[in-house]
């Protein structure tokens, strides 16, 4: 039993250590500096002995000077098997196997001895690596998408792998690409688009489905219930089944490559999902509120606009920012729509860049990067919202 | 009393949802059921253009005669296809201008020109030839008569509201030889695309349903690839892999961990040599389906999150006290108690990944073994311009969309009884 759980302990440990500086290294790379081996041999036994004396020394003295002179040790080990790598590179090295001796300080061979502890051990490195390794996964590409926007299409195709920024050259050299994709390929004018029609599609959306929300939350009529289910549904079908029947009927009225005709789109798409968020939390207001309203002499419309909006506004905020990221981000329609230049919405916009004649790889990512920004922002600043939002429309997605 | 009272609440009830209903009438379900009408139609993009009747006006002034001029009107049917009947055709000129010859089809009235020019067939070409003069000896001014536009209208058949019907579309799309590998190709990414989310939904759920520094943080950043657009992702991922300059391979390279670049994109198989039998994997599909699980996984996480943080503490720790080791734990407690939200989430995102057009036409286009339903509609449409086929494609997606449908709900049914 001891033993399976020391051999699980060193094996795993280390090899998360391993993890970690793999991950430190990919970084590295992509800074041009050249680096074409993990080592993998030499610092996964390397990790497994400090692991063993971290386990031997356990608690006999000082936690804090323990896990520095450990980690101290194993920068100065990589140091010395790697060659010609900056200063830089070391102290990163340093300060991961610092956060790594940090985590298994605490280990001593009476944890070790306890029920479950190589299990247990197991899932706390797996948590660590989990978050580790999908934190780069996501962020990567990310992060991908802002430097090779500031990069220059010569230094991209001369070192693939370089992605080191080059401060020194100045702002306006910086943001070269983007000050390109504003003046030459127009993304002012599609930012406006976009803007436009996200914000008249939220307004829309919201003018048609409070009332009708509001009406299914609280009014009697015929053909309630069949009203109520048949929202889900319709919002279950998708856009692809649409696009033919509606470009057709579309081309022949004139309504292609107008924001009107996108407008009315969008809002029908969006208005199930909008009615199905909002009728659920209408519901949940007590009644007494609306009966008071009536004897104070209230019409519905007062009922609405005094009574049920200023309680809803969460809910109603919730539904904003979903159709905002909705509209923002939608591409089929926009796809289908328009093909005049003068009438694209950013993400149609990057698909013509893309599409069209050899476009340098750094006008369209500082074209990604102009799209995805405003959204994240609005996620990042307003996260409460847009998950209720995404977690209430997640039927379509 | 109350009676009437129920009568107001009805009437405003019809009112408030009037335009909503209205407006999903005619955007949604309008459409489907159009899609049924054109399915069985023999519609081509190049018909979709109404045919109009053009003409092209030239004015060219006359030698020796500054009183008169030659008026040319260019007329052509817009349509290759179609004919356009009854065609009229009417302009306006300066007072004192009158034509010297018109021939019968035409007439002059109070400063109109008015023609009968009878049916156009399709591609006609036709010139109109009239001299005016004025009545003053004065001479006539170009720009004048060039500022007055022609006015034509005619009538022709919309071959969109003609009573002829025909089955060749749907024989065409069941009879295609590419049809079983399209419906192949449809589920093989939606199953491993759905389950492959929901994997990695559960792992990621799992994580941060523990506490750790910078939790909030990790729960906004997973949820990044869910709510950034997906045209800038596409193109990114497309940069990434790109064979010749993108970073995945260099960077393998680099490590030497392959010999030479691979085109994840744009490889159809690749065979695989594990333990002395060679797989097949179908390479650019599974590249599709990675991204595809990395964009929605979070969505899955989102919902699995949710759930979890609803299970009673109290479970885990009664499990601690009869000694449950962390597998059990997961196995008899958590997996149980997120079992309802895993089969729900499975049928949305399986309906969701059948669906799924955007993605897959963004890194591949439907090329080497990408082709799904979803991008043969936009194919069958819109790049070989059968409207016809592609609305016949359609209609194959909304019936395997209403079995999944059926399906779902009978789900949710059973689930709410059970609670």
């Amino acid at each position: 039993m001891k033993i399976k759980n020391i051999f699980t302990y060193c094996f795993i440990s280390s090899l998360f250590l391993f993890s970690l500086i793999c991950i430190w290294k990919i970084l590295v790379t992509l800074q041009g500096i050249e680096l074409i081996n993990f080592n993998f041999n030499k610092l996964f036994i390397f990790g497994i002995i400090l692991c063993v004396i971290n386990l031997l020394i356990g608690k006999k003295f000082n936690l804090n000077i323990k896990l520095i002179i450990l980690a101290l040790l194993f920068s100065i080990f990589d140091y010395l098997i790697s060659i010609n790598l900056p200063i830089w590179y070391s102290f990163g090295i340093f300060l991961i196997s610092l956060f790594f001796f940090n985590t298994i300080k605490n280990y001593d061979k009476n944890f070790l001895s306890k029920n479950h502890s190589s299990q247990k051990l197991f899932f706390n490195f797996l948590t660590l690596f989990g978050i580790t390794l999908f934190s780069f996964v996501i962020l990567f590409p990310f992060y991908m998408m802002l430097v090779t926007s500031f990069k220059t299409q010569a230094l991209l195709l001369l070192n693939p792998l370089d992605f080191s920024i080059n401060f020194a050259q100045g702002l306006p050299e910086l943001f070269k690409s983007y000050f390109i994709v504003f003046k030459d390929y127009n993304f002012g004018r599609y930012m406006l688009t976009s803007t436009i029609v996200s914000l008249g599609t939220v307004i829309i959306t919201l003018i048609f489905a409070i009332p009708a929300a509001y009406a299914v939350a609280r009014l009697n009529f015929f053909g309630k219930n069949f009203l109520s289910t048949s929202i889900l549904i319709i919002y279950l079908f998708p856009a692809i089944v649409l696009v033919i029947p509606l470009y057709t009927i579309f081309s022949q009225l004139g309504l292609r490559n107008s924001i009107e005709g996108l407008l009315i789109v969008y809002t029908a798409t969006t208005l199930p999902v909008a009615i199905y968020m909002l009728q659920g939390y209408f519901k949940s207001i007590p009644k007494e509120l609306e009966e008071a309203g009536i004897i104070d002499g209230q019409n519905w419309l007062g009922i609405i606009f005094k009574i049920i909006l200023p309680l809803s506004l969460p809910a109603i905020s919730s539904v904003a920012l979903y159709v905002f990221m909705i509209a923002w981000n939608e591409f089929l329609f926009s796809l289908m729509f328009l093909d005049r230049p003068n009438t694209f919405t950013l993400s149609r916009a990057i698909q013509f860049l893309n599409v069209g004649a050899e476009t340098p790889r750094q006008y369209l990512m500082a074209g990604s990067v102009v799209v995805t920004l405003p959204i994240l922002i609005i996620f990042v600043y307003f996260e409460k919202y847009l998950v209720s939002g995404l977690t209430a429309g997640s039927v379509k997605g | 009393m109350s009676s009437k009272l129920a009568k107001i609440e009805k009437t405003t009830a019809y009112l408030l949802i009037l335009p909503s209903v209205l407006l999903v009438f005619s955007i949604i379900l309008f459409p489907i059921f159009s899609n049924i009408w054109i399915s069985f139609k023999n519609v081509e993009l190049k018909d979709l253009r109404i045919p109009e009747p053009r003409a092209k006006k030239l004015v060219k002034s006359i030698n020796d005669n500054p009183n008169q001029i030659k008026v040319i009107y260019k007329l052509r049917n817009s349509s290759l296809t179609q004919e356009i009947t009854n065609v009229k055709f009417k302009d306006k000129y300066p007072d004192d201008i009158e034509p010297i010859s018109l021939n019968n089809k035409c007439q002059f009235k109070s400063n109109l020109l008015k023609c009968e020019l009878g049916n156009w067939p399709k591609k006609y070409r036709e010139n109109l030839e009239i001299v005016f003069q004025n009545i003053n000896n004065q001479e006539i001014s170009k720009k004048e008569l060039k500022s007055y536009k022609p006015k034509l209208s005619g009538k022709s058949q919309n071959i969109l509201l003609t009573y002829e019907f025909t089955l060749n579309n749907f024989k065409k799309v069941i009879k295609d030889k590419a049809f079983i590998d399209l419906l192949s190709t449809t589920f093989y990414y939606t199953f491993f695309g759905t389950i492959g989310a929901i994997v990695f939904g559960i792992l990621a759920a799992q994580m941060v349903n523990q506490k750790f520094f910078g939790r909030t943080f990790m729960r906004s950043v997973l949820l990044f690839p869910y709510v950034a657009p997906v045209v800038a992702l596409a193109y990114t991922w497309e940069l990434l892999l790109d064979p010749t300059s993108g970073t995945l391979n260099n960077l393998l390279i680099n490590y030497q961990i392959i010999d030479g670049p691979i085109n994840l994109l744009g490889q159809k198989y690749v065979t695989l040599n594990i333990l002395g039998f060679d797989f097949k994997l179908r390479l650019a599909l599974t590249t599709v389906i990675i991204f595809e699980i990395w964009r929605y996984f979070p969505l899955a996480f989102l919902f699995i999150l949710a759930r979890l943080q609803a299970v009673p503490k109290e479970l885990y720790e009664a499990a601690d006290v009869d000694g449950a080791n962390p597998i059990q734990k997961f196995l008899n407690i958590t997996l149980p108690q997120i079992l309802a939200v895993i089969s729900i989430l499975f049928m949305i995102r399986f309906i969701w990944n059948f669906n799924k057009f955007e993605d897959i036409f963004l890194l591949t286009g439907g090329a080497s073994g990408t082709r799904t339903l979803p991008i043969n509609v936009y194919q069958q449409g819109f790049s070989i311009g059968d409207i016809g086929m592609g609305s016949a494609v359609s209609i194959v997606i909304v019936v395997f969309l209403l079995i999944f449908m059926f399906i779902y709900f009978k789900l949710l049914g059973k689930r709410a009884d059970e609670n």
